[in-house]
């Protein structure tokens, strides 16, 4: 599979975002900001995390309008997967191309920590390969991570199976860390093929980094 | 001419920051602070013939980078 990488001014994940699929046997190939098109034969699209443009306004709001965004765009449209992690979320939710936005975190610091999630669906190209109601133990590192969504819109996308992370106790049960709605971790859009999650399943990849329930996550992709 | 942009969050989207502020008002002694809401405050200075074009303007900047209307409501001022 050849995976797109996203690079911003302030994106600090690429790096490891590239280790982590080529590790499971990919090509990567970065794509800076400025350009205007995706190369060849892309089949996945990550938007990693990071702090672009210093997060001034809102978080993900000036990246959003990038160049590159546009053919990011044009790809999920023609069907194209694509991946937000953390800032990459943050980016997404303000591009209109996932719904709800990320707010400050209730207590208002920034939490960095290894945190358990409870997979919610897995009826998608992302958690395939991932139980539903299987506890997953993968880092987090965000001040901006309190996901917001109208009551309507989370009913439906309840209804549609867009739910796909939430965070939990280590035997599955929801509990509060930024103060999300229903303690959402990650969403996907309405057909499925643009996903966004806050935790970095990229940086659990190594046992010995303390988890590699990443591995699982982004092998989904490969289906 | 200068237009002012205040961005708030949504009434009924709890607001981190103002409750914040608010535990801290009252943990200081000063009492009868019923709500704290905290927004932001952005300054333009624009080219613009009349009033109404620059409210114009600015709408269109506000709807589309200034204020994210998924969480955020926004009043535009003309100084």
């Amino acid at each position: 599979m050849k995976v797109a990488v996203l690079r911003f001014p302030g994106t600090n994940c690429e790096f490891d975002t590239q280790y982590a699929f080529e590790k499971l046997g990919h090509e990567t190939e970065l794509i800076w900001h400025e350009e205007t098109t995706l190369p060849e034969g892309i089949e996945l699209v990550v938007v990693p995390g990071g702090f672009s443009y210093g997060d001034y306004l809102r978080s993900g709001s000036i990246a959003r309008f990038a160049p590159v965004m546009k053919a990011v765009k044009a790809f999920a449209e023609n069907g194209g997967k694509v991946l937000g992690i953390c800032n990459g979320f943050q980016i997404l939710t303000e591009a209109g191309m996932l719904p709800g936005a990320l707010k400050r975190n209730n207590n208002l610091h920034f939490i960095s920590k290894h945190q358990t999630l409870c997979v919610v669906n897995n009826d998608n190209a992302f958690l395939n390969k991932c139980e539903k109601g299987e506890v997953l133990n993968i880092p987090i590192a965000h001040a901006d991570g309190n996901y917001y969504i109208d009551e309507e819109s989370l009913a439906q996308m309840e209804a549609n199976g867009q739910i796909l992370l939430r965070y939990s106790d280590a035997e599955g049960n929801r509990t509060v860390v930024n103060g999300s709605v229903t303690s959402i971790a990650g969403v996907c859009n309405e057909t499925k093929n643009v996903f966004g999650l806050m935790p970095h399943p990229e940086r659990a990849m190594e046992v010995i980094l303390g988890s590699e329930d990443g591995i699982r996550m982004l092998q989904g992709f490969e289906a | 001419m200068k237009v002012i942009v205040n961005v708030f969050l949504k009434e009924g989207v709890l607001d981190p920051q103002g409750k914040a502020a608010h535990h801290a008002l009252h943990s200081l002694g000063f009492e009868g602070v019923n709500e704290v809401r905290i927004g932001k405050q952005i300054v333009l200075d624009i080219d613009a013939s009349d009033k109404a074009e620059a409210e114009a303007k600015v709408k269109e900047m506000a709807e589309t980078l200034l204020a994210n209307t998924v969480i955020e409501d926004y009043t535009i001022e003309i100084a």
